[in-house]
Order: structure tokens, then sequence, then C-alpha cells
């Protein structure tokens, strides 16, 4: 049972991946990234990190996506006519299939665990006492880039004074 | 009826008991649906001294079936220049987060369809995906109103998605779980609407702002984009965009009456039995709904610029201050009375700054008003105050 829905969020996340490269539309394209993204989070919660995948719906499905989608839809994408493909399609595509190499290559000589026994979930209290007691430092730092980045984008959509 | 008969049928795979759960509360939250128009038509009437509806039935209450076979048997128009794929996916993008919410909602103490174990976490992040919807529609349909609907429906739903979170992670720090079921455990003798009065009040207007229900109907008003996302939809889609409408309602309902009222708990004993339970559970969640009724009779729709700076300027800080003073009161110990205080406090400012932003905000320039025969030297040049523009900039 637990592979059929292994092989249905791979095929999510490996179809919407194709949409974003090859779909013309870009509105499309990111419905198809959506799909990608909610795969993730699908495989996630097979790999038994709920809570990783919660994040991932939250922010990615959520967060990233309202922001790519606001942008695309607020720029004139339907009189977008000319081809979205550069001359560099093959380069791509040759660089592309390379990873995919290794990666089949990697897989293939590693020696997986036969049984992995209990799998052990991490509970959620563990992760937040490490993100604040340990980890308490690059939080802090990138909070401060996250506030740095708002008010940059505050002060860029500011109007100035006379400015139409 | 299905929710008599769930507790009494215990299916083993829990796959098949979930898609099943689902189908039959789908089903369910139809009816309840069309049974809430029928009760908002006639609470708002009663507000406004109207009858609502009275022909059909006694009471009118054969209304709402009147209702769903005219909308189901109207036709069904897309406009030839709509992009295809963005309009037919908007409706099942609004509509599955709704239903899907309620996958977590755990009604009585032993009735759910499935004990998440981060439910609040859950819901959340799925609730969250409705936007999607909202911005294909107002893509996909190729109109301009639709367009700017959408738009001010997604900056709506992030914007109010903020103090809503921020209020739900005041309550997590008090009850310090992420789970709704242990949530309603925690309240078994004082529900946290008492220890976190402030709370409370923020999730209450921002549920009713990602609801998106008056006086929060900015992205739908008539008399502003004429109807906004759902302009070019008809028939059985725009019942769907309804339905998602009126099952989100429910929905942000059972989670206040959960994680602000006890859901099925209350002083008097916990061992009631499952009906008594889901009675409680019920009663409390039309508490909500009657809520979002009363205000949607009683206070006028909010413009754009009030409604982004009553989110940024007053309930995002006020949650901040909501979530310092629950770990002033956790870190020190204190007992949790200062919740109360602390929280009233807020719920002091809360009160006045709505009455002040309200008042203040006027348009950042003053719209001048040209008479239709003045000559072409009276007129002053119109200035283009685009409130929208602005303002969706600055949430972006």
């Amino acid at each position: 049972m637990t592979e059929v829905f292994f092989y249905i969020f791979a095929a999510t996340v490996i179809g919407g991946a194709l949409g974003v490269v090859l779909l013309r539309n870009i509105v499309h394209a990111a419905l198809g990234l959506i799909g990608s993204l909610l795969g993730v989070a699908g495989i996630y919660i097979l790999l038994s990190v709920e809570f990783l995948a919660l994040v991932q719906v939250l922010i990615y499905g959520g967060a990233v996506m309202v922001l790519i989608l606001f942008g695309l839809m607020l720029t004139r994408t339907r009189e977008l006519k000319e081809n979205l493909d550069g001359d560099q399609k093959p380069l791509a595509a040759v660089a592309a299939l390379v990873l995919l190499g290794t990666f089949i290559a990697a897989f293939a000589n590693t020696e997986w665990p036969r049984d992995v026994g209990q799998i052990t979930t991490v509970p959620f209290n563990d992760i937040g006492n490490a993100l604040f007691g340990r980890w308490a430092v690059p939080f802090e730092l990138l909070s401060g880039v996250l506030l740095v980045a708002l008010v940059g984008a505050i002060i860029i959509a500011m109007q100035e004074e006379g400015e139409q | 009826m299905m929710l008599l008969a769930a507790p009494a049928i215990n299916i083993d795979n829990a796959f098949l008991s979930g898609i099943l759960g689902l189908i039959a509360f789908t089903l369910v939250m139809t009816v309840g649906v069309m049974y809430a128009t029928w009760y908002e038509r006639k609470i708002v009437a009663r507000m406004q001294y109207r009858l609502g509806p009275t022909r059909t039935g006694p009471f009118g209450l054969l209304q709402p079936i009147a209702d769903t076979f005219k909308l189901l048997t109207k036709e069904d128009l897309r406009p030839a220049t709509a992009d295809f794929i963005a309009f037919e996916a908007a409706v099942f993008a609004i509509f599955i987060p709704a239903l899907m919410v309620f996958v977590a909602v755990p009604f009585t103490a032993d009735w759910y369809i499935s004990a998440i174990p981060m439910s609040l976490l859950y819901i959340l992040a799925v609730s969250g995906l409705s936007f999607i919807g909202f911005l294909l529609a107002g893509w996909g349909s190729d109109n301009k109103y639709a367009l700017l609907g959408g738009m001010r429906a997604a900056a709506q739903l992030i914007s109010y998605e903020i103090p809503m979170i921020l209020a739900l992670v005041a309550v997590v720090m008090v009850t310090s779980t992420l789970d709704v079921y242990q949530m309603i455990l925690y309240q078994d003798t004082v529900p946290l609407i008492v220890w976190q009065p402030l709370a409370f009040g923020i999730f209450l207007i921002a549920s009713v702002a990602e609801v998106e229900r008056p006086p929060f109907d900015i992205p739908t008003g008539e008399s502003e984009v004429a109807g906004g996302v759902f302009i070019e939809y008809s028939g059985i889609r725009w019942s769907m965009f309804q339905l998602s409408s009126y099952v989100n309602m429910y929905a942000f309902a059972l989670l206040g009456a959960f994680v602000f009222l006890g859901g099925w708990e209350w002083p008097f004993g916990t061992d009631i039995g499952w009906g008594y339970q889901l009675l409680l559970t019920m009663v409390k969640m039309s508490f909500f709904i009657f809520f979002y009724l009363l205000i949607r009779a009683t206070v006028p729709r909010l413009r754009v610029d009030q409604l982004m700076s009553y989110a940024w300027k007053v309930l995002i800080p006020l949650s901040l201050y909501q979530i310092v003073t629950n770990g002033f009161v956790i870190v020190y110990d204190l007992p949790d009375v200062a919740f109360l205080l602390f929280s009233g406090l807020g719920v002091a400012a809360l009160v006045y700054s709505a009455a002040f932003i309200v008042k203040r905000g006027e348009p950042r320039r003053p719209l001048t008003m040209v008479p239709v025969r003045a000559t072409a030297k009276a007129a002053p040049p119109a200035p283009a105050v685009a409130a929208d523009v602005v303002v969706e900039g600055a949430a972006t």
C-alpha cells in the first residue's frame, strides 16, 4: 500500500517538474510547480516526518507559490508569444542527463541497509528545543536577514512624496 | 445519518475508513451548507426587520432545495477567452482544501476521521492553500474584475493568515501542544477564551477575513469588483465556490470552538456520552456562525486600505504582544491570572485601535470631485489614486 502511494507521489513530483520545464504557459508551469512541491510533501509523510511535510505545504505550497503566482499574474503573460526556449537547451539537457546518470550510479553503488528496524520519529518538541537552544544564533541571524528583506521590500514599494 | 452511525462503524483499514468518512462528510456538509444559507437568510432578515424566505414550505424551509436545483440546472458558461486549465482547476483548488481541513477535526472525544498528531498545523497548512484557487480563478477568467478580485482575495488571505497563525501560536504556548485534541483536553475546566481573550479576538476577526465574509468581502464586493473572482462562473461551478465558502466558515467556526471554547469539554463533567459532546461542539460552533451573521448584518464593508492597515498595523502587533506577554508569564512562572491580565489589556487596545484605524483610515490623497460639465480649463487634473495598487504592492 505504501509503495503505491510512493509511486503516486513520485509521479506527481516528476510530472510537475516536467510541466515546469516544458509547458509554454508560465502560469501552467507554476501550477506544475505547486503539484511538484505538494508531491514532495507527500513523500515526507511517507518518510514519517509529518512536521516537515506540513511545513512544506505551509511555506512552499502557501507562501512561496503566492509570490510566484502574484508575480506571474501581474505581468501580461498572455501576450507573451516569443519562444521561451533558449539556445542553451541542448546544454541543459546534457547537464540534466549527466546529473541523472551520476545519481543512478551513486544509488546503484551504495549498500542500502535491508532492514531499518523501528522508525524513530523526532518529536516536535525536540525540533523546537534544538532550534531555539543549540541553533539559536543561526536562527536569530536568519530572522535578521528576513527583517532586512522585509524593510527593503517596504522601501522599494513605498512611493516617494510627489512620485506618481 | 452518518453522524449517528459513525462511532458504531469500525473499519480496520485506515485508508478505507478515511475515504468513506470524507465522502460521507462531504455529503453531510453539502446539506449543512444548504441549510446554512437558509439560516443566514432568516437571521439576517430578522436583523433587518424583514421576514426572509417564507413561501417555500414551513418557515421557508424548502428554499435551499429550490435554490440548489436552480443552481445545478443553470447553464454552465465558460468565456471563450478563458484559460481552460486555470478556469477549471480553480474550482477544485478552493473546494478540496476547504474539505480537507475536516480530516483532522475531532468532533467528539472519539469521533474523527483521522487523529493527526499536529492537527492544528495541518489545518493551517491546508486551509492556507485556498488562495491558489482564487488567483487561478481571477487570472483564468480573463476578466479585469476577476483579476482584481483574485489579487485582492490573495492579498487579504495571506495578510490575515499572519495574525491568525500568531494568535494560535499564543494559544499553543499556553497549552504546549499542536494537537487540537490535546488542546481541548487542556480546557476541561476553564476554556482558553478566559486566559487568552486577546488571541480569541484576533482569531475571530482574522477568521472572518479568511472566509471573506462581510465586512471583509472586499474580493467579491459587488459594488466594487462586481463579484470579483466569481464574475465569470455560473451554475454548478459558482455553487461549488459558494459551498467552499460556507464550508470554510464552518471550518473556522469549529476551529475556534475547539481552540478557544473547549470543544466538547465543559466544566460540568466530561463523561456525558458522544451525543451530548457532539451537541456541545455544535452549540459552540453556532456561536461563531451567529457572530459571522451578526457582523454581516451590522458592519459596513471595509475599504481595501482600511483592511490592509487593520491587519498589518493593529492585528499583527497585538498578536505579537500576546505572544511576548505569554512568554513572560510562562518563563517567570506567574499564576494563570497573569494571562488574563495581560490579554485583557490587549483587548482594550484592540477595541480602541479598531475605532481609531477605521476613523483615521482616510485615502492617502484626497479625491477631487470633478464636475461632469466642467470645461477642460476648470477641471483640475484628476489625481489617480489607486488605493488597490498601493496597498497590494505593499503587501507583496
